[in-house]
């Protein structure tokens, strides 16, 4: 889109009934790096992709746990991202100190939303540059749920923001009608799949991917490097053949050091050393 | 000196002038309430009177209130502080249900919420002058707790307040079982409730029992029960008393 005369605040009405400052936020969710959310009925999977600054750098945290039962994973402006965070932690924890209770997903997402909103409709405030992919678990089942800057919030069985997020949605769209009985281990392959489409030619590695999932009896918590590489390595051929190769290696972020021949994954060969996990 | 007290959601600020708007004592207050887990859920049995000090003054008072679907609440104490207290979970359970979203709160969540209110008005040293009993069940689950009002709140398989402490809860801790009927459970709250009749001065012969299971609540009308007055001990009390001179030999 354009620079118009109806893009500086955020309070003004476009002619044709657009608020484009909001909608600038949303552009800002889709340049930030992919992460990707599915359900099942019992289990929710949030994935991301890890960027890092440069090689020197460690990769920047995008998904955080809410509370046992609520995990979210977002794009765009991290800090934004760790701000509502910090709130969606707050909220739970107030609701289930009064409450003894855990907090269900669907009263959490619409406060969130509320909380975005109001950033659409103040002179002295801009929207979060931040679109979060929510997922939980509470009495009526397990749940995934969007929220955009724009204060909307949509329910989904699957879905992919940030960059490069088509490619994945395009496969999950193939495959999201057998999500829902989908078994744990299917719905985290689905997930690195996913994940795999969005890198578009780059080797899937461990490293370069951050896995966390919560479910029935499983509270939330993330999958280290070793069983994502077990899960890679059921599906990614040797990687001396680059199969995928097809768009070519270069990448125009920080690429791994390596060059284009694969190096095995897993043991060792980590570049960039992730701060958690 | 001024006191802010916020209430629950945030809707409500009061501003306390010193003492003249904290409670200090009890005016008409209700007397116990005794509870049973049975098989299919949960009893409760109260009577209906509201003493106004030695007075037994209002004889037509409900002191058990369902709550949303899967609750209810029995108190004993300050009459008009249960009121308020209904009031806060009025609201409570109006906008749980203006949520309209397939959840709604449980016994148990009712008993904590009651137990922050109770323990944060203790704190301001203005208590809600009740002993609240909740019982509930949800999702087949029975629950029965209580609150005190300086916060104290626990759950267990029977609970009593005030005199049915001790008279009431020594007769439950013999003869409660798991898996009692409703019949036998009634029997049983009734055996207490005659106990108390005949040995709680504040205590007056209509009294309610309500029954509370996964298909909800229902609270009886109220009825009164059978006494017997004719025993020897009450015809003549001071026999074999110690310090007497009548001795029944």
């Amino acid at each position: 889109m354009f620079r118009n005369q109806y893009d500086t605040d955020v309070t003004t009405w476009s002619p044709t009934g657009r608020l484009f400052q909001v909608e600038y936020a949303m552009e800002a969710v889709k340049q930030g790096s992919a992460a990707i959310g599915l359900r099942s009925r019992s289990h929710v999977v949030l994935a991301c992709v890890n960027k890092a600054q440069s090689e020197l750098s460690s990769h920047q945290r995008k998904i955080f746990k809410v509370d046992d039962h609520i995990g979210v994973a977002i794009a765009g402006l991290t800090a934004d991202g760790r701000v509502l965070s910090r709130y969606m932690r707050s909220e739970s924890i107030n609701h289930s100190f009064t409450y003894e209770s855990p907090l269900s997903v669907g009263r959490l997402v619409v406060r969130l939303a509320d909380k975005a909103q109001v950033c659409t409709q103040r002179s002295w405030k801009r929207p979060y540059g931040v679109g979060l992919l929510v997922g939980g678990l509470d009495e009526s089942g397990a749940h995934l749920y969007y929220n955009c800057p724009s204060g909307n919030y949509f329910e989904y069985q699957a879905f992919a923001i940030g960059s490069r997020s088509q490619a994945a949605k395009t496969y999950l769209e193939r495959r999201y009608e057998s999500f829902q009985e989908s078994s744990r281990e299917d719905l985290i392959k689905d997930a690195i799949m996913a994940i795999r489409e969005t890198l578009q030619g780059e080797t899937l590695k461990s490293s370069l991917c951050t896995v966390s999932v919560l479910g029935l009896e499983e509270p939330f918590h993330f999958l280290d490097q070793e069983s994502i590489q077990k899960v890679i390595d059921t599906f990614e051929k040797v990687p001396e053949e680059e199969e995928d190769a097809g768009e070519g290696e270069a990448e125009p972020e920080a690429a791994p050091v390596a060059a284009g021949t694969g190096e095995q994954g897993g043991s060792g060969d980590q570049d960039v050393a992730p701060m958690e996990m | 000196m001024t006191f802010t007290i916020q209430i629950e959601n945030g809707t409500e600020v009061r501003n306390a002038e010193a003492d003249s708007q904290r409670t200090l004592y009890p005016y008409v207050t209700g007397t116990s309430v005794v509870a049973i887990k049975y098989k299919d859920g949960i009893l409760m049995a109260s009577d209906m009177g509201g003493s106004y000090g030695s007075t037994l003054r209002y004889k037509n008072v409900e002191r058990m209130k369902a709550i949303g679907k899967h609750s209810l609440l029995g108190a004993s104490g300050e009459i008009s502080d249960f009121q308020e207290i209904l009031r806060y979970l009025d609201e409570l359970t109006l906008n749980d249900n203006m949520w309209d979203d397939g959840n709604s709160l449980g016994p148990k969540e009712v008993h904590n919420y009651l137990t922050r209110v109770m323990y944060n008005r203790r704190n301001k040293f203005n208590p809600l002058w009740n002993t609240l009993v909740l019982g509930g069940v949800k999702n087949g689950e029975k629950y029965l707790g209580m609150v005190s009002m300086i916060g104290v709140s626990f759950e267990d398989n029977h609970v009593a307040t005030g005199f049915g402490n001790h008279l009431a809860r020594p007769i439950l801790r013999d003869e409660w079982r798991e898996d009692l009927s409703f019949e036998e459970g009634v029997k049983l709250l009734e055996k207490c409730m005659r106990v108390l009749l005949y040995r709680d001065r504040s205590a007056i012969n209509k009294l309610q029992i309500a029954k509370m299971t996964e298909e909800g609540v229902t609270v009886s009308e109220p009825y009164s029960l059978k006494t017997f007055w004719e025993f020897k001990a009450f015809t003549n009390p001071t026999v074999g008393a110690e310090g007497s001179w009548l001795y029944d030999n």
